[in-house]
């Protein structure tokens, strides 16, 4: 009674205020917790948090221009590239001073190749240069802008100097222009030539191809979920195991088994042909082309789409089924109105599973899809691993997180994320 | 106290550094090569018979030449270079040069000469393209057909795979600018010693383009050496490129009906670099391999595995049989002079410059 009537806050048994005392209670036990993942969470940010950070900020890292080409970014800082006059032969002295430098570094390859991505045809003038310039005198050999455009009369474009000015900052936007088909030129961002645009197209053709694929999972999927939530215990087993058999199966088995059925001489062709169906001389086209993408690619994420499926149907009460037909409802009636509904959230979680696999999907584009049927992972892939031109293949691959982060959201804001259920 | 740690440890490593540099060498040896019967062929040739000279030496492969670019390029920025040597294409070894990713070489030093005395820049020639690289074998990018499919007339020059007309059917091409480009301007009327001039020019690469894009629907574009020999065995296509070693296997050793079109074969070089940066101990075992491995016998005995031609002079008399089919390999060789009529002289060096150009370029009309 009196403890009630007491205006200071609630004690412990110890005398400390009771809040404090719990808070106290519940922060040893989050550490306790968090001591408990701290190897695994550390492991992730060592070896996946900081390496993908580390990449994806190579999509605006452009130190290399400074690193390399330090006097003439700093001589170069009084001229004008709106002029049409060529800078001054103070910068093109600072030039050749950071150009020999850099030459006997062997690193004006390095800076050559950044300012080639924007200028197509700036790589082969450092790269002449250099060659040369690696056994110049600095000190004495002036006047330089005479010497560097008899040498390579690339140096005589002001083009080049409006890029070499343009990208002198150690953070740049253009490998994310790039990445959209835009570019900054002189007087602010412009559209790149035509024969240079593909990341819009491949960005477009990478998101309608995974929704078609994503669709045709869940109507290939869907049936077959049902049969094994509904069969009996055995021959759902049987079923399942058909299921996960080629999900058990290396990726790169079932797409070279595609390979083999879809080619022009392959499998499915020449049952055509020999139930005549198709001419001999006019057999189907079914691989290297965006066909032959979606037909692999459905295949191979079926299983994705099956399994979140199947663990939501299994929970769904067959009572309800045959309550609605009590109540008078048609089969079809009973299914759309009360079967379906109860679904939905497998069918949200297999098809957010499905859709981010294939928007990153990269090995069996690259091996069924030809030219037309290929997505932006593998020019990422190529970038990355050919071209090495990193910072694009950063910018893309921010990009595609972007959207498909940006995907997900508006599926939470649509469907939900609460009713996306894996079992 | 500190100073008398501090000299200590002087002292020791003053003690032990010239012992370690006088130490012989690393008896790790990491490869890197293609895989498949080109790797073959040099473990045969030289690497086992160097493990059986050097006792107590072994050699790990890593299969990862195609990427050998992008990875010593990201060992480099990591610090931590893992491998020893690596072989690569003449285009590739002058990139890795270029930036600094591969060690500069002193040939006659490093490499051992001809039996006659011949010091090794002279029996190489003119193939030492680059001061970091040492060619092993010169092969050429040629095309194969299939002799049953192609109509009664069989394909004679390399202008016949953008004829369409005479030889409908799919082709295969390498997923590159190089060699295509040029081929399709020498199809187009330039005359063979003007490609480079033109190919220079915006309309030159434009002009190589279109007519790539005259047959671009029947193309099947390839990146691994292995699939044209598959697509012409299948019959997915008539005529293909491809390196002139896996066309020889799929004729000779797996007798499929295939017959060689080498009007306008591309030669090439492909040979070792040695990372730059790498610890005294490794680099030591590295150039001693590579001067074993890399002289007059070995490049010769590598022949009798595959039908690439030996980077020296001196090796070529020494050709012999194909080691398990026991048939003569010299008129498989693309130096033959019966299959080296009509070559095309690809430019190493116009291709270091301007790769990053057209490369840019062709990915984008390839996906346009």
């Amino acid at each position: 009674m009196s403890d009630t009537t007491q205006n200071g806050p609630v004690l412990a048994a110890d005398g400390t205020p009771l809040k404090r005392s719990l808070a106290k209670a519940l922060r040893l036990q989050k550490l306790r917790a968090l001591m408990l993942i701290a190897p695994l969470l550390l492991f992730i940010l060592v070896t996946f948090i900081l390496p993908v950070g580390d990449m994806l900020f190579r999509s605006v890292d452009n130190r290399i221009v400074q690193e390399v080409l330090p006097k003439t970014v700093v001589a170069l800082e009084s001229w004008d590239p709106a002029s049409s006059e060529l800078p001054d032969e103070a910068v093109f002295a600072a030039l050749a001073v950071d150009m020999k430098a850099a030459a006997e570094l062997k690193v004006h390859t390095r800076v050559a190749k950044r300012l080639n991505y924007e200028n197509p045809g700036m790589s082969s003038v450092f790269r002449k240069s250099g060659r040369k310039i690696r056994k110049w005198d600095v000190e004495n050999d002036g006047p330089y802008k005479e010497r560097l455009i008899e040498l390579n009369e690339g140096w005589a474009d002001l083009e080049l100097w409006r890029t070499i000015k343009t990208y002198s900052g150690t953070r740049t936007a253009g490998y994310f222009l790039n990445a959209v088909d835009l570019k900054l030129g002189a007087e602010g961002v412009e559209i790149r030539p035509e024969t240079e645009r593909i990341y819009n197209t491949m960005l477009v053709r990478t998101m309608r191809m995974s929704l078609i694929i994503t669709f045709s999972c869940i109507m290939l999927g869907y049936p077959v979920a049902w049969l094994l939530a509904n069969l009996p215990t055995r021959k759902a087993n049987l079923l399942m195991i058909l299921v996960l058999l080629p999900f058990w199966t290396s990726l790169l088995v079932r797409t070279s088994s595609w390979k083999i059925l879809l080619q022009q001489q392959g499998v499915i062709n020449d049952v055509l042909v020999w139930i005549g169906l198709v001419a001999d001389d006019n057999r189907l086209v079914l691989i290297n082309n965006e066909l032959g993408t979606i037909i692999a690619m459905t295949h191979i994420l079926l299983p994705f789409m099956i399994l979140p499926m199947y663990s939501v149907m299994q929970t769904i009460q067959p009572t309800y089924l045959r309550a609605a037909k009590s109540l008078g409802a048609t089969n079809w009636t009973a299914f759309w109105r009360v079967y379906f509904p109860q679904s939905v959230p497998g069918i949200g979680a297999g098809s957010i599973l499905v859709f981010i696999l294939a928007v990153g999907y990269y090995i069996t584009p690259a091996l069924v899809g030809g030219t037309k049927g290929t997505f932006i992972s593998n020019l990422i892939a190529y970038h990355i691993s050919t071209s090495g031109n990193w910072g694009l293949g950063a910018a893309l691959g921010s990009i595609l997180l972007a959207v498909v982060l940006l995907l997900y959201w508006v599926y939470d804001k649509i469907v939900g994320i609460d009713n996306v259920k894996l079992g | 106290m500190k100073m008398t740690k501090l000299s200590a440890l002087a002292m020791t490593t003053a003690l032990i550094a010239p012992a370690a540099f006088a130490e012989d060498m690393a008896n790790e040896l990491t490869l890197v090569s293609w895989g498949g019967a080109y790797q073959d062929s040099q473990n045969k040739a030289y690497v086992e018979p160097y493990l059986a000279a050097n006792e107590g030496v072994s050699a790990v492969w890593d299969e990862s030449s195609a990427e050998a670019v992008a990875k010593l390029r990201a060992m480099n920025e990591a610090g931590n270079v893992t491998w020893d040597l690596v072989d690569v294409v003449a285009s590739d070894a002058m990139r890795l040069c270029d930036e600094g990713l591969a060690a500069e070489l002193d040939h006659d030093a490093d490499l051992a000469a001809a039996p006659d005395g011949t010091p090794a820049t002279e029996d190489f020639g003119d193939l030492l393209v680059s001061e970091c690289f040492v060619p092993q074998i010169v092969y050429s990018t040629t095309f194969g057909y299939r002799t049953d499919l192609v109509g009664a007339e069989a394909p004679t020059s390399v202008c016949d795979i953008f004829d369409l007309a005479k030889f409908p059917g799919k082709r295969s091409l390498q997923k590159r600018p190089i060699d295509n480009m040029e081929w399709a301007l020498y199809c187009d009327g330039v005359a063979k010693d003007e490609i480079y001039d033109v190919l220079g020019t915006d309309e030159g690469v434009t002009q190589a383009l279109n007519k790539l894009d005259s047959i671009k629907d029947s193309v099947v574009w390839w990146s691994a050496g292995a699939e044209t020999p598959q697509l012409l065995a299948d019959g997915e296509v008539v005529m293909g490129s491809t390196y002139n070693g896996r066309l020889f296997s799929a004729i000779a050793e797996q007798n499929q009906p295939i017959g060689m079109l080498w009007d306008m074969q591309s030669f090439d070089l492909d040979g070792w670099i040695v990372p730059a940066g790498l610890p005294a101990d490794r680099k030591a075992r590295a150039m001693d391999f590579l001067k074993f491995a890399t002289d007059t016998q070995r490049l010769a005995d590598q022949a009798a595995y595959i039908s690439y031609g030996p980077a020296r002079a001196s090796s070529a008399p020494l050709v012999g049989k194909h080691a398990v089919l026991g048939i003569e390999m010299a008129p498989h060789m693309p130096t033959d002079p019966a299959n080296s009529g009509n070559v095309h002289t690809y430019d190493y060096e116009w291709w270091a410059d301007n790769r990053d150009d057209l490369d840019a370029k062709f990915q984008a009309w390839l996906l346009q």
